[in-house]
């Protein structure tokens, strides 16, 4: 493992992790990329922007939230002590909210009228027309029509908050077709739009601005375990689509050496057939904006992904995750759709609590090797979203006659 | 001197703009295909874009998205793309041919390795969308070591201040993207256009050809009034796609259309 003094001071001028990232859009888009990053930085060291940022989390999406320490997943899992960030109890109900509301306030900022977004779960869709219907920004979402069919109501939630969805029906129908789409979108009207990426991918300054923006989970995470347990955890577990979730849980961490960083991928039905896992079954291209590891063909053409849960059916990652993991400060692993699956059960049992599908796949995770370690491993997990979306899906997985017998 | 100069060398001295054509290899299958390529010279195409299908073609409307999609269905492949253009060359060797699409295949290939391939097969300039000047050095040193120009685009959103940016190391001539928008879909007005190509002009001594949005003969002699040359792409893609829908040979179909846009542009400047 390449060590280095920081693993924070990324990314270059140029958007650059390493050979991961920068700039690859459309020249039409170019001028606006660039403004986007300028205003972007002049908000970031202004103060009055921070502060604004902060008043809107604690005051509209309800931060910070607990970081719950879940008994009997500990008692059962029989090892290390594990505590759920709960980003599940945001308004909206994910983590996706605390960067809608600080791109809409940049969005403001740059004097933009209209909002786009692509979506897959619909979480980040949800939280993009939330946040415009609170700004009172005309919001297009796009939306992969085999999702809009998997995730119905969030796809309602969205029509109700006033959102226009857009099925998008090239490809495979799902968040890579739906980014297609938004970028077709926004190189048409460049002039009046702006374009609020969910994740922490695209073109610089987006993994950047999104990783800032959700690093808030990862601060929070360090102030809660120092109070609840005096010091700082052992492990962070956070599923990966993306990685906006597992970016902002990790971020803060990174430079200090003790802790266990692990990010947890969506493999499918197994990495010999269909899945999601682009740093473990993919290599380096270059899609939406930036280089990073694909799932492609010899021939560099991209392939569908899947995955059970929409939010991380995508074949790429945020170019910051791959890096992280050529440098080997982040160890990166999968589990399967029906891993995933127990795990939701298993969480939902024995706490309480209906984890999202995408968040069930860290705990998946977690459960394979939480019982290895000591009972003094601090081990965080990142509850990223709740599971009510989900029910439909989880109930056909299972068998169950969603609409009668439950 | 390379192809493309000399190209617009002799189209200077026939005071007549390029008529510069697309289309997608491997679209509706490689035999077609091949046959459209072939017959583009003597159609009356001046300079040929090839089209190298993607999966994800992110600055592309319905006509070229489907395109794709058909090509590579079709077993499209950029090793296929390559292997057509050489056969091209068996019995042309004065048209410059552009291979036009997004990075990724090219990368996948290796930038270095990709350029000498392509540079053998016979081509003699690379558009890529999603490469704009920020990132493509990578590229560029590759290009060059193989006689291969690099095309930069220019589009509404290039003011006096990035035109510089851009056309710093383009060679072959300048792309101008008329509309801010997707391929196939509106068209500018040609005072628009004509005010851009004067703009650019400004800043570069290279060749401005003017793409997006240009379907019938008319707008295409009208471009040729403003510009060197009148780049049509959704059109003649469409037109091949509809003949084989309608049970005719596309290819044939395509070049029919390839010859009203010769004639418009070659008639533009009376």
């Amino acid at each position: 493992m390449t060590s280095l003094n920081t693993y924070r001071a990324g990314p270059d001028e140029r958007g650059h992790f390493g050979i991961f990232g920068g700039r690859y859009v459309a020249e039409t888009l170019m001028p606006l990329i660039l403004s986007v990053e300028q205003a972007y930085h002049q908000a970031k060291d202004d103060p009055a922007f921070q502060a604004e940022f902060r008043s809107w989390l604690k005051q509209y999406v309800g931060r910070p939230n607990p970081l719950y320490f879940a008994p009997r997943l500990t008692a059962t899992w029989g090892g290390a002590k594990i505590f759920l960030k709960r980003e599940d109890l945001n308004h909206t109900g994910a983590h996706k909210i605390n960067n809608c509301i600080g791109q809409i306030l940049l969005a403001q900022r740059m004097g933009k009228k209209r909002i786009i977004a692509e979506t897959g779960a619909g979480q980040h869709g949800v939280a993009t027309a939330t946040v415009c219907a609170l700004f009172g920004l005309k919001c297009v979402i796009y939306m992969g029509a085999t999702d809009i069919e998997r995730q119905a109501p969030n796809v309602y939630r969205m029509k109700l908050l006033g959102a226009e969805v857009r099925p998008v029906t090239s490809g495979a129908a799902t968040l890579k077709d739906a980014m297609n789409d938004a970028l077709r979108d926004w190189v048409t009207n460049v002039a009046d739009t702006y374009y609020l990426i969910g994740t922490v991918a695209g073109p610089h300054p987006f993994p950047a601005m999104v990783r800032d923006f959700q690093s808030v989970i990862g601060e929070e995470v360090r102030a809660q375990m120092l109070e609840a347990e005096g010091r700082l955890p052992d492990s962070l577990v956070a599923c990966i689509g993306g990685g906006s979730n597992a970016m902002g849980l990790f971020h803060p961490f990174l430079d200090e050496p003790g802790i266990r960083i692990i990010g947890v991928e969506a493999g499918g039905h197994g990495l010999d057939k269909l899945h999601a896992a682009s740093l473990t079954g993919g290599r380096p291209g270059v899609l939406h904006g930036n280089r990073t590891y694909l799932l492609q063909d010899a021939d560099g053409q991209i392939q569908e992904a899947h995955s059970i849960s929409a939010g991380l059916d995508y074949p790429g990652i945020g170019p910051e995750h791959s890096w992280l993991h050529d440098t080997g400060r982040v160890e990166y692993v999968w589990v399967t759709d029906d891993e995933a699956l127990a795990a939701f059960q298993q969480c939902t049992r024995l706490e309480g609590i209906i984890p999202a599908l995408e968040s069930s796949h860290a705990m998946a995770h977690a459960a394979k090797i939480a019982g290895s370690l000591p009972q003094d491993h601090l081990m965080v997990l990142n509850l990223s979203g709740r599971g009510d979306k989900d029910v439909n899906t989880v109930a056909r997985a299972l068998g169950d006659d969603f609409g009668g017998s439950l | 001197m390379s192809r493309l100069a000399a190209r617009f060398t002799k189209l200077a001295a026939e005071n007549r703009a390029a008529l510069v054509t697309y289309s997608m290899a491997f679209d509706p299958d490689r035999a077609a295909s091949q046959e459209l390529l072939n017959g583009l010279p003597a159609a009356g195409a001046d300079i040929i874009e090839f089209g190298m299908p993607f999966t994800d073609p992110m600055a592309d409307g319905p006509a070229i998205q489907y395109a794709a999609q058909r090509a590579l269905a079709s077993g499209g492949t950029l090793k296929g793309c390559l292997e057509m253009v050489a056969e091209f060359r068996l019995t042309d060797t004065e048209t410059p041919i552009i291979l036009m699409g997004y990075y990724n295949p090219v990368y996948s290939w290796g930038p270095e390795k990709f350029c000498a391939d392509a540079g053998r097969a016979g081509i003699d300039g690379l558009i890529l969308v999603d490469l704009p000047p920020e990132e493509a050095d990578e590229l560029l040193p590759h290009c060059w070591a193989n006689d291969i120009d690099f095309i930069f685009l220019t589009t509404p959103t290039s003011d006096d201040a990035r035109l510089p940016v851009i056309v710093g190391n383009a060679s072959g001539f300048v792309y101008y993207v008329s509309i801010a928008g997707i391929t196939g879909t509106a068209s500018a007005s040609a005072s628009a256009i004509g005010d851009a190509v004067t703009r650019i002009r400004r800043h570069t001594s290279l060749p401005v050809c003017v793409g997006f949005g240009i379907k019938t003969p008319e707008q295409a002699a009208e471009v040729a009034r403003l510009a060197d040359g009148a780049v049509v792409g959704s059109a003649i893609v469409a037109a091949a796609f509809d003949a084989k829908g309608k049970g005719e040979n596309p290819a044939r179909a395509a070049l029919a259309l390839v010859r009203e846009l010769a004639a418009g542009v070659r008639g533009a400047r009376g």
